[in-house]
């Protein structure tokens, strides 16, 4: 049976190849034909608001990786990842001002690789200063960086320009393919392109002596330190490396969106990264993509509507740390057993029966803080509060109850449904096993 | 010299201030190894508790009942937040924290709205103390400075002459030891984020009407008490105290520096244009690069003594 099996998975040749290299040939196809599917026929071209929501993402995955770099396989907390992008990001502004005006002769598809290039250089400085310490020090160290060039990013006008950012323009007319990059789509190929490139570098890294030592170095530092390395050397080239990889991610936001502001190095963006790694799974490679793709999503969509978003980002964090540390590629990784002895299918009743009061749950909780928002800040902004196209009454009683009731009573039937839950799992866990 | 001394004064108001707050993160740090990033939240926390609360009872009593409050939330989240996080490692408990700081900024705007609160200076406090040079010294100031040297005090007599106080400064060295002497490791942790919270809400308290009291607080105050931790180094009350005063001092007495370092060089025969980078840092005047040196003073010690400048250990 295990010959069979072993047989059925070839070791080498080209159908070796084609088995390990489909997710990431899926990845490409899927990102290459995504903007066509929503694709504007009134006006001949793609959504715009799709392109550039599929832009930010496609930079975020790497942005979001390179953090993972540091978090997920070094086990350093760094809140200074912003640094790296956005000064990579101003230095890119200043590479295109210059090819824009005939003094770098550098085609447009290699400015991501200067702006890498800088961020590495970038990756050096601070890593220098940040990797002396580990774990909780390096966290507090990497804080103080991010508070000192954001506040310098305010005051300088020269590198910074001040508190209104410094703007360019793309098209500097030096291409490889004789792109003019004036469309959007243009640029979100440019990104699609540096995203399997770096997505695939990172991904080797992982495979290299030094991605290994991180490893080594995350889980037992004075083991590491008993093989005869010194940890702190390694925490320094695998900072350098990422700051490498945060430059591209920077260039690229450069090249979007023309214009880069002191929010390019701020803590919010280091901490969104980490929210992006957290919430798809630190523990495995390709965790921070779906959380790069999940929160972007969540970003452009709910933020839009609801004053409250920081809120929703807030307990669905404390939620994954309390109840899912792995994150989601973690909870889905822990179906792989039931799934290989074929039990997936005796978990649909299961998950549909808790799908149902958590659901209740969400609209409840969702009810009430978007009551209390728009008691306050919404009364302030002077917004009212519709639903399905009818006005609520912020003040009336009857969406309160409603809310409360739904939170508090979708609760307690989450409660008892999810001990149910967990038997059923601990018994379909218990059969794979055997 | 007139500027001198009252820049000196504030120095220390606004030094013991940060005592106030980075003492609690210090102690929660070097024992449970939690980086708490809610502790400005809970101070931001405190100062929102006093408003509403002086205007129905009273600055007064606000001053008592709203770090009592902070302290009973300090608890709620160690006993019902950090320690079913625990298990999962550090990290596990920090990132919780952080996901406070949004729930807690959010709902203090949802509570109390985005606008400024107008929190002031209790009538009873609302006087000049003394003159010096025609400069009015605020007696509010003085209450302040009263405040944080009992709260120093009480902390000092709590941890040398108690016997809670022994075990929370052998934990402080030395966590794992103390769990094997058999005292409950757990309820002191919760004793010490309660205490710690406790702290930062009565900072929160007496700084609301001093600084402003809006929902950006928290912000403004995190950074700095962090740096102030790092710099006096893990494990060390001591350390910590004089990095507060240090900071203190250097952010007060840099907003009155009007020089910058070109004057310093023009003596020298270098004279620097602000053309570049390089020109415009030399060129620009301290009080304008006030709020840098901080994390300009926080990198330079970490790079010739990591440990910070007390510190009793590496992590």
């Amino acid at each position: 049976m295990s010959d069979t099996a072993l047989r059925a998975l070839p070791s080498r040749g080209p159908a070796a190849i084609a088995v390990r290299l489909w997710p990431w040939i899926a990845a490409l196809l899927v990102s290459v034909i995504l903007p066509w599917l929503f694709y504007d026929f009134q006006h001949g071209r793609q959504s715009g608001f799709m392109v550039s929501m599929l832009s930010q993402t496609g930079m975020m995955i790497i942005f979001a990786l390179s953090f993972n770099m540091l978090m997920g396989q070094a086990g350093l907390l760094s809140f200074c990842h912003s640094v790296l992008f956005g000064l990579a990001g101003y230095s890119t502004v200043h590479f295109l001002n210059a090819a824009g005006a005939g003094q770098l002769p550098v085609p447009m598809e290699l400015i991501p690789l200067l702006a890498g290039l800088s961020g590495l250089g970038f990756g050096i400085v601070f890593g220098y200063m940040a990797c002396k310490q580990r774990s909780t020090a390096f966290a507090m160290i990497t804080l103080g960086i991010v508070q000192l060039v954001t506040t310098a990013a305010t005051m300088f006008h020269h590198f910074f320009g001040g508190e209104g950012g410094v703007k360019t323009d793309r098209e500097i007319g030096i291409s490889l393919f004789g792109l003019e990059y004036g469309q959007s789509i243009q640029v979100y190929y440019l990104i699609v392109a540096w995203m399997m490139i770096s997505a695939v570098g990172m991904y080797f890294h992982t495979m290299t002596p030094l991605g290994r030592m991180a490893n080594a170095c995350r889980d037992n530092h004075e083991r590491a330190q008993f093989v005869g390395y010194d940890p702190r050397i390694v925490r320094f080239l695998q900072f350098a490396v990422s700051g490498f990889y945060a430059g591209v991610a920077g260039g690229l936001f450069a090249i979007t969106y023309e214009i880069v502001t002191f929010d390019a190095v701020a803590a919010p963006l280091a901490a969104n990264a980490l929210l992006m790694a957290y919430i798809g799974g630190a523990t495995t490679f390709f965790g921070p993509v779906l959380g790069a793709i999940l929160i972007t999503l969540l970003q452009s969509g709910v933020s839009l509507m609801s004053n409250s978003w920081l809120v929703y980002v807030g307990v669905l964090f404390i939620a994954m740390v309390t109840f899912a540390p792995t994150g989601l590629t973690g909870i889905i990784l822990e179906h792989a057993p039931i799934a290989r002895a074929g039990l997936l299918r005796r978990l649909v009743v299961p998950y549909l029966r808790i799908l149902l009061p958590g659901l209740v749950v969400l609209f409840g909780f969702v009810g009430v803080v978007e009551l209390l928002s728009f008691l306050t800040i919404g009364m302030a902004q002077g917004k009212r509060l519709e639903l399905f196209g009818r006005a609520v009454d912020i003040f009336g009683s009857a969406p309160w109850i409603a809310s409360l009731a739904c939170l508090l009573g979708g609760g307690f039937w989450l409660t008892r449904e999810s001990r149910h839950f967990k038997r059923v799992w601990d018994g379909l866990t218990e059969v794979a096993r055997r | 010299m007139q500027i001198g001394l009252i820049s000196l004064l504030d120095g220390l108001v606004y030094g013991m201030l940060l005592f106030m707050l980075a003492s609690g993160l210090t102690l929660i740090l070097s024992m449970m190894g939690v980086l708490n990033f809610a502790h400005a939240s809970v101070y931001m926390l405190g100062a929102y508790f006093a408003y509403e609360l002086s205007r129905w009872v009273g600055f007064w009593p606000a001053l008592i009942i709203a770090p009592l409050l902070c302290g009973a939330i300090g608890a709620a989240i160690e006993v019902w937040g950090l320690r079913r996080v625990h298990h999962n490692g550090h990290i596990a408990e920090l990132l919780f924290t952080f996901g406070l700081v949004f729930i807690i900024g959010r709902a203090v705007q949802m509570a109390w709205g985005m606008l400024p609160m107008p929190y002031r200076v209790p009538a009873s406090l609302d006087f000049p103390l003394f003159s010096l040079y025609g400069e009015n010294f605020p007696a509010y100031r003085g209450f302040m400075l009263l405040i944080s040297a009992l709260m120093l005090l009480t902390i000092w007599l709590l941890l040398k002459k108690t016997r809670i106080g022994l075990i929370i400064q052998a934990a402080l060295t030395h966590p794992s030891m103390v769990s094997a002497l058999g005292h409950d490791v757990p309820s002191v942790f919760t004793i010490v984020f309660a205490g710690g919270s406790l702290l930062a809400g009565l900072a929160g308290v007496i700084a609301g009407n001093y600084l402003t009291t809006e929902s950006s607080m928290a912000d403004a105050m995190g950074p700095i008490v962090f740096v102030v931790v790092i710099f006096g180094g893990l494990g060390s009350l001591a350390g910590c105290f004089i990095a507060s005063i240090l900071m203190g001092m250097v952010q007060t007495f840099s907003v009155v520096m009007e020089w910058s370092f070109a004057d310093m060089l023009r003596p020298l025969g270098i004279s620097v244009s602000a053309d570049d980078l390089l020109g415009e840092i030399l060129t620009i005047s301290i009080s304008r690069i006030g709020p840098l040196v901080p994390y300009v003073l926080l990198i330079v010690i970490l790079l010739f003594r990591p440990r910070g400048l007390m510190g009793t250990r590496e992590t």
